[in-house]
């Protein structure tokens, strides 16, 4: 029988540290960011070459994003496919503590021009991805009967794994470790696979189970998820080589850019569908994820727009755009989309790690195990989702006006990641006050 | 329809329908009905368990020879369900609307998970084993 009867088993989720750890230091390196941006202030929206611009960039990506997405594809692989990470408490360990390093290396090597913090950064980050990527790789292999998610998520990881070599291979040119020619170009086909294909990919890999089940919503429609993860790779495979090839002046740089229409086409069209089976949803009452989640399908609209915009030719060359179209691709659609998982994810698992145990220890009616809004109340998650949307306002502006607004984003940005650490710390710290009273009731006995 | 697969979603189908309606009246403050929606909720649940838990399980145990297999996680997971129904009944009762909305929110999660697992790879698995008295097992089910 082709069908996987592992994945019944309740029994595989990790322990609770697993993913927690990630989402507990996400938001320190987001604070972080923001501080860069408080200290800098217009310099770091000037070009997306400054120094403070780069390690900013990177303190969200890898720090923000690239932390949350590994914690949560480790929850999400046994409990969506039956095919727990081998090691996967060893393997955490080792990620979160070479990722967290190799941040910190990578933003004080840019801001310092210190050649030796960016190998350190080098080395460790490109370490912990490919633990990350070989422990992530053996799990998805082992799934017979993959599904749209699985297939999207094997393609995300293979996308990720390019985006880790190309940004080891910029960063040793950048670092005067190798001499190479084509780093712009480079550097561009680097975030080109990180955005579109590593977090697109996985956002839409997750999108085909959460949108469905959180809302109510009708299915996305099959043709839809059997070929657009695959369209997308392919998509960019293409690309890259095109890019690459104007970039050493053997193409017009109209032939990587009509490309482009693709791979922009298609996210034009996930996006849409997106919002469609949302606004045909089920379920009445709104919630904060969704309002997060339509702001990132709003956004790669919007990225698209700037994206036209940058096709004209004069356009393109000034600054502005690509710092505008970095903004709505990193915080529109990726930071409001991963930023929104966690209101689900977080009190879920909270709940679900504490129901488990009182049922164990047969403790119902003595310890009261609190709800989802009892772990995260709606009303905190509410002001942190507006203080998300003021940033992405005031950044936008920002990149026209840096000299007033710069410092401005920087604060608000701040502001919604001090909210989101604190909305995962009340969440962590209600977990614990109930752990411990079913300890206590287990001792009682 | 006349698999298990077919029967069954749907039913999961129509019991989301009336977990969303008694959700978007209780958020309203409207307890008049949503009270009563929320009643119509957890028996349509009851029953759609009952199906499950007193022919298709024991059935599909039978034929395959496993009691400690997905059956038996189902069945757990319908004993979490439970016990949050049993929290919903006393928010209904207490006219809490905080309270009720963060099961309901809860619920939902628990409930979403279960269902895929069982329209994904539990239904069809049953389809497949029971091949030959499926409309005969259907009917046992129908008559809980």
């Amino acid at each position: 029988m082709q069908v996987n009867r592992s994945s019944l088993s309740l029994d595989q989720a990790p322990p609770i540290s697993v993913p927690f750890r990630f989402f507990l230091t996400a938001p320190v390196f987001g604070l972080l960011a923001a501080l860069l941006l408080l200290i800098y202030g217009p310099e770091a929206l000037s070009t997306r070459w400054a120094p403070a611009t780069l390690a900013l960039t990177h303190l969200i990506t890898l720090g923000f994003l690239g932390l949350i997405m590994c914690g949560a594809m480790m929850q999400m692989l046994p409990v969506l496919a039956g095919s727990p990470v081998p090691s996967v408490e060893w393997v955490t360990a080792v990620v979160h503590l070479l990722l967290s390093i190799g941040v910190l290396a990578l933003a004080a090597g840019f801001l310092l021009g210190a050649n030796a913090l960016l190998h350190l950064a080098l080395a460790a980050l490109g370490g912990g991805f490919l633990v990350f990527i070989a422990a992530v790789a053996i799990a998805l292999k082992r799934i017979q009967a993959p599904n749209a998610t699985i297939n999207g998520m094997r393609l995300a990881v293979l996308a990720l794994f390019i985006t880790v070599m190309l940004g080891l291979t910029v960063g040793a040119g950048f670092s005067g470790m190798i001499s190479l020619g084509l780093l712009i170009p480079l550097t561009d086909v680097h975030l080109g696979w990180g955005l579109l294909g590593w977090v697109g990919l996985l956002v839409i890999s997750v999108a085909y189970q959460v949108v469905p089940m959180f809302q109510l919503t009708p299915e996305y429609p099959a043709r839809l998820t059997r070929l657009l993860a695959w369209a997308l790779f392919g998509a960019l495979m293409i690309w890259a080589p095109l890019y690459l090839a104007w970039g050493s002046g053997g193409l017009p740089r109209l032939a990587p850019d009509v490309w482009m229409l693709a791979p922009a086409a298609a996210y034009g069209l996930f996006a849409g569908v997106t919002l469609w089976l949302q606004q045909n949803r089920r379920r009445r009452v709104s919630d904060i994820t969704l309002l997060f989640w339509r702001t990132g399908m709003v956004a790669i609209a919007v990225c698209l727009l700037i994206w036209l915009w940058g096709l004209i030719p004069a356009e393109a060359y000034r600054p502005a755009w690509p710092l505008l179209l970095g903004v709505w691709l990193l915080f529109g659609m990726a930071v409001s989309v991963v930023n929104g998982m966690l209101y689900k994810i977080v009190p879920f698992l909270a709940w679900f790690h504490l129901q488990s145990r009182q049922v164990a220890l047969m403790s119902m009616g003595k310890v009261k195990v609190p709800n989802m809004k009892e772990l995260i109340p709606d009303r905190l998650a509410q002001r942190q989702l507006y203080a998300h949307l003021a940033t992405l306002i005031l950044l936008t502006l920002a990149v026209f006006w840096p000299g007033f607004l710069a410092r401005i984003a920087g604060l608000s940005l701040g502001v919604s990641c001090i909210l989101l650490l604190l909305n995962m710390l009340q969440a962590t710290r209600r977990y614990r006050q109930v752990n411990q009273e079913l300890s206590e009731f287990a001792a009682s006995r | 329809m006349s698999n298990i697969t077919d029967t069954m979603s749907a039913d999961h189908h129509r019991c989301d329908d009336i977990f969303s309606e008694a959700e978007a009246l209780i958020s309203k403050g409207d307890w008049e009905q949503g009270g009563p929606k929320y009643k119509e909720f957890q028996e349509a649940m009851e029953k759609h368990f009952a199906m499950e838990e007193e022919v298709l399980f024991p059935t599909f145990e039978q034929r395959t020879g496993q009691t400690m297999g997905p059956t038996q996680v189902m069945r757990m997971e319908h004993s979490q369900m439970r016990q949050l129904f049993a929290e919903m009944a006393e928010s209904v009762e207490q006219r809490d609307q905080e309270k009720y909305l963060g099961q309901s929110e809860t619920l939902l999660m628990v409930m979403q998970q279960h269902n895929a697992k069982e329209e994904q790879i539990l239904y069809h698995m049953a389809d497949q084993v029971l091949s030959g008295e499926v409309s005969e097992v259907l009917e046992r089910m129908e008559a809980v």
